[in-house]
């Protein structure tokens, strides 16, 4: 399977959650793709947190807005029903659980809901952005990632290694590989991919896997 | 009453070494560039910044950062700086990056008389060091406290002379809350009306936040990332239908 493949699959996965009347918040990378996979019939309608409810598709060349950007800076369009604010009012959409749905990238997760993906030490630090205050008030968040990193390390921990972006806040992964949910118990294996096998995801894995047979197979 | 200038350098002539000023807008989306402009031209220097973004190299605050303007600077996300980085590295500039929502509340806050407030943003992470924090509801949060400034340099879309404020599409972002914040709000504006030629139920930042206002000379309104799609595509990112 190619990265693009890879990306696509997550992408296409993580669109089943959405639901017609959401208010979702999509992250940069292969979250952003999810908003090309919006099932037919269904109005979604996506938040930026520069300060923008009702992101449209990409500008036709030529008819680029300098002040018309998402939160990833790309020149974007309007939708009929667009509607701007602060950032202050943006992230109380965000932090007062306006949003049904966050989802974003990670570089770590681990067995509690931790997530970490805005700082490696002893690399530059860029900074956190809207990531930490989207985890903490989105009614669900979704992690929508590669399994394992380029080099094949896993990504889904038993502990977090990185510095956190929000602490027990991380409801389902969603990947090439497989659907995992964090529940009180621990990760739970709800799906796997149907050319997986679950002992594949157990070695691409490091937290510990809760496996309750049969499990369901993704729809890819 | 006379809030208009004629000039940036003019507007930013008394902004002394050692201030604290905050910058309005998001990458390079909404900035008062042309402020920047008279204040690199000015030489000022030992600049404390309150920004979201740090601009990018050779534009935006970026400016301001090669001019060696900056002492220190709290912004939630720098990462299109190379320069920054060198400085910060070799501790020529203390930085300090906050949530992005914090950022936009604590100067809310700033502006609204609130001194501190709870935010769950950071709970249990590096930015709660150091910090008060406490329970409501079976959720933790962090006491984070209002910030303020000597000025607050604003872009907006078009103002009357009052300083009543309109915006345009996404460029409003952090200008709102940072016009509240300052001592001094100056604003860069890219039309000037006279008063009662806005509707004064599109007015977003009323006149009594705004001090001084300055019809920009020239706006680049550079595009950090542009993405388009082909007149013809079919299924094109971010369609949300």
């Amino acid at each position: 399977m190619t990265d693009q493949e890879k990306r696509l699959r997550i992408a296409r996965r993580a669109a089943q959650e959405l639901r017609d009347g959401f208010y979702v918040n999509l992250g940069i990378g292969i979250p952003t793709l999810v908003a090309d996979h919006v099932p037919a019939g269904m109005e979604v309608i996506l938040q930026s947190e520069n300060g923008m409810l009702g992101v449209g598709p990409y500008p036709v060349e030529g008819t680029e807005d300098p002040d018309l950007i998402n939160a990833g800076k790309e020149t974007v369009t309007e939708i009929p029903g667009t509607a701007y604010c602060s950032s202050a009012d943006s992230f109380a959409i965000i932090r007062g659980g306006h949003i049904n749905l966050s989802i974003l990238g990670a570089m770590e997760v681990d067995e509690k809901g931790n997530l970490a993906n805005w700082m490696v030490p002893g690399k530059v630090v860029k900074g956190m952005g809207g990531a930490m205050d989207l985890v903490a008030g989105a009614r669900r968040v979704i992690v929508a990632m590669e399994h394992t990193t380029r080099k094949g390390e896993a990504k889904i921990l038993p502990r977090c290694t990185l510095p956190l972006t929000g602490c027990g806040v991380v409801d389902t992964i969603m990947t090439e590989m497989a659907v995992l949910e964090v529940t009180p118990e621990g990760l739970v294996l709800r799906e796997i991919a149907p050319d997986i096998t679950v002992e594949d995801v157990r070695k691409a894995t490091a937290a510990k896997l809760i496996v309750r047979e049969p499990v369901k197979t993704m729809t890819v | 009453m006379n809030k208009v200038f004629q000039s940036a350098r003019e507007a930013v002539a008394d902004i002394r070494p050692g201030q604290k000023v905050m910058l309005g807008g998001f990458g390079l989306c909404g900035i008062p560039e042309n402020l920047i402009r008279a204040l690199v031209a000015s030489g000022v220097k030992g600049l404390h910044t309150i920004s979201n973004n740090m601009g990018i190299d050779g534009a935006g605050m970026g400016l301001m950062l090669e001019a060696g303007m900056i002492a220190s600077h709290v912004g939630s996300y720098v990462g299109e700086n190379k320069l920054l980085e060198t400085l910060v590295i070799e501790g020529k500039l203390d930085l300090t990056l906050m949530p992005q929502g914090t950022l936009a509340e604590c100067i809310r806050a700033g502006g609204a008389g609130i001194p501190a407030f709870f935010t769950p943003a950071g709970a249990g992470t590096i930015v709660a060091e150091g910090k008060e924090t406490r329970e409501f509801g079976g959720k933790m949060y962090i006491l984070e406290r209002a910030l303020t400034a000597d000025f607050a340099l604003v872009k907006a879309w078009k103002a009357d002379r009052l300083g009543n404020l309109v915006y345009r599409k996404s460029s409003r972002n952090f200008n709102p809350m940072m016009a509240t914040a300052a001592k001094i709000t100056i604003a860069e504006v890219e039309h000037l009306v006279e008063p009662g030629e806005i509707d004064p139920d599109h007015v977003v930042t009323p006149g009594i936040f705004v001090h001084r206002i300055v019809v920009g000379e020239y706006f680049e309104k550079r595009i950090e990332r542009r993405t388009v799609r082909p007149a013809s595509s079919g299924a094109p990112a971010g369609v949300t239908k």
